[in-house]
């Protein structure tokens, strides 16, 4: 072996760390589990723009408040410490280095964002601390070999773009495909998402352009694609440019069989801008029960829901959908954490966590079931596809489920 | 070719836009010498401000002028208060403060109004699409309030003794201030008219684009690139660069670079035009003698 300067200091330096630490350690089974209690950190955007997810932290301490009440779990009462990282990368990695080195947090349920969780991927992989069930759709956290601690929950974009290019496939077998993706993670997903279940006719039946973010508009793109004669058009890209897109395409008289990414649906922020009338027949899709669909109205599951929510948050918009997501993923957390049995070792957690049998849960549609396997990180893989019919979305179709890749 | 046709429609719509904003940045550059990098941000407050008056009741053309009054207020405000006291700090302070006149507004704007996309109505419309739906009613009177403001500016600066002393001020204030030109007031006036322009422009684009705090992000860069083009003491030359800039970016998008490297196309015009003529094409190459 080359023996260089940096390698022995390098060597040093570690010895001096792991001497200099003191054994800090209390007499307890695992960390951040005690007698009486398991202490869970998380990060959230309680401030700035994106702080209207904050109430998915809010759901979650009153969730785990009711499971106190009921008796905790394993004997234990769950400690859940939420910290603000205001949507900023490098306070995610400062507020988790104090939930993980000063709270000593078993470990981290549900942070939210992508880039937020992209600045402590490796971190938790080295420390090998659970880094479980992510608060974001990115598909990157389904990745077992080279991060094992990391675990995402919904269904990925790239999950998402699989449903629908199998969907495809089925009903246009020689569709010509438009793909129109944000050219960054988030839309790279919908093309790999696309690739997967093309394969190697990809190159034949798609045509794709991309935009940034900054973009003003993206007129050209859809122009471009409206030009190579596809008869489909999948988008992966933000609310205002799905607004756009939407409007643009019905005013240049294009019909094309049309998707749109579930990340871009709102009926408020995108539809009614872009003209209720002009999205009629605009394809996307989900996987929980929409609150405002009548058939949800006494619905066993929803009203469940509408119980915790009436008796523990009071306070909060039972229209807003990120309860419902909240309640499905706190469930699944819960069902977690009772599979463990009275174990709450990092290592047991991780085992339980990639290793969940399919579960269904009051506020996902009928069918969906979350599920992990030690090979499989994608822990929702369903969706039922649904269409704009100028007021509301519907859902058609079966449950289809993503390609396993 | 019909795809180039199209594309050539929709870069001069998106053309129109970058001209809009590219006559506010003229504008303050005329009456201050400065590139105020905030323009964006404060024709987005504008922006919200008329869209605010709009959803509480009030018919359109009076939100949309009542807008224009208090945007011109706002900035004879900011520079009365935050430029005033380093008004003969070094440029690179004048940036500092733009900068954090931009954070500033940026954020207080999305703090006040929310981050979540709105509507923006439009007195332009039209029942069936215009060109095969490539133009909107809105865009092409976009464009015809877009000539409408250049001929005003022009009409200003050149045959007006207030425009000529604007010129002045920014221009030379030492020698403006002893011929009895009151520098002071000019700057103000210069800010005041600045933000009315970039409020029109803010007002032109939310339709199109949809308002958010961050709207006019990417569309700066467009205009500025326009006006260097154009030149950025010309209106009539900031127009034109709007326009071909629009133009342009769709052309090299479809044709020649790719989609993914539209962005670069205006950076690559900025420092062309930087690089081989400064003063843009058709700007007038100004001699000082020292």
């Amino acid at each position: 072996m080359n023996t260089t300067r940096r390698s022995l200091l390098l060597g040093a330096g570690a010895g001096a760390a792991t001497l200099a630490l003191p054994n800090l350690a209390p007499a307890q089974e695992a960390p951040g589990v005690t007698a009486n209690e398991i202490r869970i950190g998380s990060t959230n955007a309680l401030s700035g723009p994106v702080s209207s997810y904050s109430v998915i932290s809010r759901s979650h301490e009153a969730l785990f408040k009711r499971l106190n009440e009921q008796g905790g779990v394993g004997g234990k009462r769950v400690n859940f410490i939420v910290y603000d990282d205001g949507y900023q990368p490098p306070r995610t990695l400062e507020q988790t280095r104090r939930l993980v080195e000063q709270d000593r947090v078993a470990f981290c349920f549900n942070q939210l964002g992508t880039p937020t969780n992209s600045a402590i991927h490796r971190y938790m992989n080295q420390r090998k601390v659970p880094h479980l069930f992510l608060a974001t759709g990115a598909d990157k956290w389904a990745n077992p070999r080279e991060f094992p601690w990391t675990i995402g929950f919904q269904p990925s974009y790239r999950v998402e773009a699989q449903i629908y290019a199998r969907y495809i496939l089925d009903q246009k077998p020689n569709a010509k495909i438009g793909l129109l993706y944000q050219n960054d993670d988030f839309g790279k997903d919908y093309l790999n998402g696309v690739r997967d279940v093309l394969g190697a006719r990809f190159d034949a039946m798609v045509k794709t352009a991309t935009n940034e973010a900054t973009d003003p508009t993206i007129d050209s793109q859809i122009v471009q694609l409206q030009g190579t004669g596809a008869d489909v058009l999948i988008c992966g890209i933000v609310p205002r440019h799905a607004a756009q897109a939407i409007r643009r395409v019905h005013d240049m008289g294009w019909r094309p069989m049309f998707f749109m990414t579930n990340v871009s649906i709102s009926a408020s922020v995108v539809m009614t801008p872009a003209g209720p009338e002009k999205g009629v027949g605009v394809i996307t899709s989900d996987f929980r029960k929409d609150q405002s669909d009548p058939a949800w109205a006494n619905d066993a599951g929803m009203n469940e829901w509408r119980g915790f929510m009436r008796q523990y948050l009071p306070e909060g918009d039972q229209n807003d959908n990120n309860y419902t997501y909240a309640y499905a993923a706190g469930l699944t957390m819960i069902q977690v954490l009772r599979n463990c049995g009275t174990d709450f070792t990092r290592e047991n957690v991780m085992k339980q966590a990639t290793s969940l049998a399919p579960l269904e849960l009051p506020t996902l549609l009928p069918g969906i079931r979350v599920q992990s396997q030690p090979t499989n990180y994608n822990v929702g893989r369903q969706m039922q596809l649904q269409r704009w019919n100028g007021r509301s979305w519907e859902r058609f179709g079966n449950i289809i489920e993503g390609a396993s890749v | 070719m019909d795809g180039l046709a199209h594309q050539i429609i929709a870069g001069i719509a998106t053309g129109g836009i970058y001209a809009s904003v590219a006559l506010a940045l003229v504008m303050i550059y005329q009456a201050t010498h400065h590139i105020n990098f905030a323009q964006g941000e404060m024709a987005t407050l504008s922006t919200f401000i008329a869209w605010y008056l709009v959803t509480e009741g009030v018919p359109y053309w009076l939100a949309f002028f009542a807008t224009i009054g208090i945007s011109f207020v706002i900035g004879a405000l900011i520079e009365r208060i935050l430029l005033r006291p380093v008004q003969n700090a070094p440029p690179l302070t004048h940036v500092g403060v733009f900068i954090g006149l931009l954070l500033i507004i940026g954020n207080a704007t999305g703090w006040i109004f929310g981050y979540t996309t709105k509507v923006f109505p439009t007195p332009f419309v039209s029942d069936r699409p215009l060109m095969g739906g490539l133009v909107s009613a809105h865009e092409l009177g976009t464009t015809a309030v877009t000539l409408v403001v250049l001929m005003l500016i022009f009409v200003f600066f050149r045959y007006t003794k207030l425009g000529l002393g604007m010129r002045a001020a920014a221009y030379n204030p030492r020698s403006a201030r002893l011929v009895g030109i009151n520098v002071g007031m000019m700057l103000a006036l210069g800010w005041g008219l600045a933000a009315a322009v970039g409020a029109i422009a803010g007002m032109m684009v939310a339709p199109v684009v949809f308002l958010d705090p961050t709207m006019m992000l990417g569309i700066l860069l467009y205009a500025f690139a326009g006006a260097l083009l154009g030149g950025i003491d010309n209106p009539g030359g900031a127009v034109l660069g709007g326009f071909a800039v629009g133009v342009l970016e769709n052309l090299a998008g479809a044709y020649v670079v790719g989609t993914e490297l539209k962005l670069t196309v205006a950076l690559i015009i900025i420092i062309s035009v930087l690089l081989v003529r400064p003063a843009g094409l058709f700007g007038r190459v100004v001699l000082s003698r020292v």
